[in-house]
């Protein structure tokens, strides 16, 4: 393990990557990836493939949140736009997974865009407050808007949200390829390449001049655009670009499951995105993954247990949900009081403590 | 004209209970500059702990509501103390994640004590119809306004003349000053707590009593503070009197005059929103705040 920073080329210094320990860490986790489907059964698959899609989100949020510094409680709604423009599409269009869900990112970028524009004259806990009223505008959308097409139209039998949407099998198919039998199985891969893509990109993204600019936006806007930041132009971008992830997020979720309702993407789910990038560490990609893991097991882990003591303890069972609930809470309280900067920071503690062993002071 | 007036007096009710829970919600941040989400479940406290005096244990209403308002002033207090205490000066999304927590967790707490399916309330206020121009309005929505106005006129009284409510308005305008004029900030901080609990508690009771019953949806109320607050300004009681009002009324045209299946009275507080944010984001009667690097 190496003591400290010692850049001797500029491709070392740029580097995602610079040190063999980390190197050998990123060939284990994609060996760890690629073989686990082989060997979880359908629980785990499940489960890997919930923590993947809600990774996705994760770090479409922390982009504007964490990098950006514009706090946002939508993003459920984006996420919502995403997998009913999928799910429009394939069940009415019938057009195939591959086709639909790019476009459906496209339109939640767009959207996002628009609800972003506030951004320009609001900042901090205003624009919290601006994004609260996008995710209920979006929601109350999906749930009336089939009433605004048929008294439009005057037509009563028109229907494109429905209580729910299904999406039908057939559109799973990538390139040509129909996904057939074990659904969990297949969509590992989709979610998992998807991840992997997202996690490229933004970690590049932020070596680049848009997201240099974007941090900057973070730490003083003002000053930002005094060197020169075109503050509408790069925070109109950030948010494109997080709710075109969260789109895209929203549109894996649609397929897979094969069944969307608004009550998916209420502001809850948003709550629990920003938690998750909160638990995980703002402005850090990794993080948002451990936050997005923590989240998705902890309310699993607690239901195991539920199971394991209802044996002994019945009562257990009866109060899991609010268990799961003031769990859930709980963390995010006990996190910004102990750790406020999340699972990163402790593992960064950890490593710093073996590297300066027995001197660590 | 019937519809009118009838639309107006509950949407001025409705207006005036929002009113008393963004008054809390206003005392907090003007004081300590923290945006509480957890204003909602304040209320619904507020509610539970007047249903579990006055119909669990069977107090003599007026007790029972002293009672229950004085608990929720200490699970204020209680809050402050323990979970916004530690956060002072860390950013703002942090505060606002921590209220958040919060609320599950009371939300939590509450569905664990009570259950989640609604609960049948004591209903103190009579409910009689009466007859005003020819429109039919329930005595409780009047006495609930009333009520509003009493508690607004007795919070102005204790910050122009109580020596409590000065310090409050001087940390609230400047608290370094404050501070070297030997104002305890950490009581102060307190006493918005408190302050916020019992009017969140007032309106959770209100609301009670209106809808005959409490359940845990009750809670939402906190979310139409948002809007109550931005309209007349973050940082302006009279705005939260105001906002609470326009709102209270919108939502309740909105809802009736436009058609029913649209659900117009939900949303159109916050296409509201959205609007005044964009022409004037500061609000009514707020502060336009002026930045330096």
């Amino acid at each position: 393990m190496q003591s400290g920073t010692f850049h001797s080329t500029y491709a070392g210094d740029m580097a995602l990557r610079p040190y063999w320990p980390m190197r050998i860490r990123i060939i284990l986790i994609i060996a760890i990836l690629l073989l686990f489907p082989w060997f979880g059964n359908r629980y785990w698959l499940n489960l890997a493939n919930t923590i993947g899609i809600a990774a996705i989100g994760a770090i479409g949020l922390n982009v504007l949140v964490g990098f950006t510094g514009q706090i946002s409680i939508g993003h459920a709604g984006f996420m919502a736009v995403g997998a009913y423009t999928t799910g429009l599409l394939a069940a009415h269009a019938g057009l195939p997974m591959w086709i639909s869900i790019p476009i459906a990112c496209i339109v939640a970028a767009g959207i996002g865009a628009i609800f972003g524009m506030p951004s320009v004259r609001l900042k901090g806990l205003y624009l919290a407050i601006a994004t609260l009223a996008a995710q209920e505008i979006i929601i109350w959308f999906l749930t009336k808007g089939d009433k605004f097409v048929q008294m439009a139209t005057g037509d009563r039998r028109v229907v494109f949200f429905g209580e729910s949407l299904s999406i039908p099998p057939a559109a799973n198919s990538l390139f040509g390829f129909a996904l057939k039998g074990n659904n969990d199985f297949n969509f590992y891969w989709v979610i998992m390449t998807c991840l992997v893509l997202t996690v490229l990109f933004v970690s590049n993204l932020f070596r680049s001049r848009a997201g240099r600019a974007m941090v900057a936006i973070r730490d003083q806007d003002i000053a930002a655009q005094v060197i020169g930041v075109d503050l509408f132009k790069y925070k109109l971008l950030a948010f494109a670009t997080s709710s075109f992830i969260a789109g895209l997020a929203g549109a894996l979720m649609a397929h897979y499951r094969g069944i969307i309702s608004w009550e998916r993407f209420t502001i809850d789910v948003s709550i629990l995105y920003l938690s998750m990038i909160i638990i995980g560490g703002l402005g850090s990609v990794s993080g948002s993954i451990y936050g997005a893991a923590f989240m998705t097991i902890l309310p699993a882990l607690l239901s195991n247990v539920s199971r394991a003591a209802s044996g002994f303890m019945p009562a257990f069972a009866n109060y899991l949900p609010y268990i799961q609930q003031g769990a859930f809470g709980l963390a995010i309280v006990l996190f910004l009081i102990f750790e406020p900067e999340g699972i990163v920071k402790m593992w960064r503690n950890l490593k710093d403590y073996f590297r300066l062993w027995p001197f660590s002071y | 004209m019937e519809k009118l007036i009838q639309l107006s007096l509950s949407g001025i009710a409705n207006g005036a209970i929002y009113a008393l829970v963004a008054l809390g919600f206003v005392l907090i941040f003007k004081s300590s500059d923290v945006i509480n989400f957890a204003q909602g479940e304040l209320l619904m406290i507020g509610a539970y702990l007047t249903y579990m005096t006055v119909q669990q244990f069977g107090l003599f209403w007026p007790i029972g509501v002293v009672v229950a308002v004085i608990l929720a002033a200490v699970v204020g207090v209680l809050i402050q103390q323990l979970v916004l205490r530690p956060l002072i000066g860390e950013p703002a999304i942090s505060v606002i994640m921590v209220t958040i927590g919060l609320s599950s967790v009371l939300r939590a707490i509450v569905g664990a004590v009570w259950g989640i399916t609604p609960l049948p309330a004591p209903q103190f206020l009579p409910r009689d119809p009466i007859n005003i121009l020819g429109a039919t309005v329930g005595m409780d929505k009047l006495l609930a306004i009333g009520l509003a106005l009493l508690l607004f006129g007795i919070l102005t009284v204790f910050f122009r003349t109580s020596s409590e409510g000065i310090a409050m308005r001087a940390v609230a305008d400047d608290q370094q000053a404050a501070l070297s004029m030997g104002i305890s900030i950490k009581r102060v901080w307190a006493v918005a707590w408190a302050i916020a609990a019992v009017t969140a508690a007032a309106g959770g009771i209100l609301l009670m009593s209106i809808f005959g019953g409490v359940s845990g949806t009750i809670a939402h109320v906190g979310l139409l503070v948002f809007p109550v607050v931005i309209l007349g300004g973050l940082d302006s009681i009279p705005g939260a009197v105001v906002g609470g009002v326009i709102i209270g009324l919108l939502e309740a045209f909105a809802g009736g005059y436009l058609p029913p299946e649209l659900g117009m009275g939900q949303v159109t507080p916050f296409i509201v929103l959205v609007l005044i944010l964009l022409v004037r984001p500061y609000g009514l009667f707020g502060q336009k705040l002026i930045e330096r690097v």
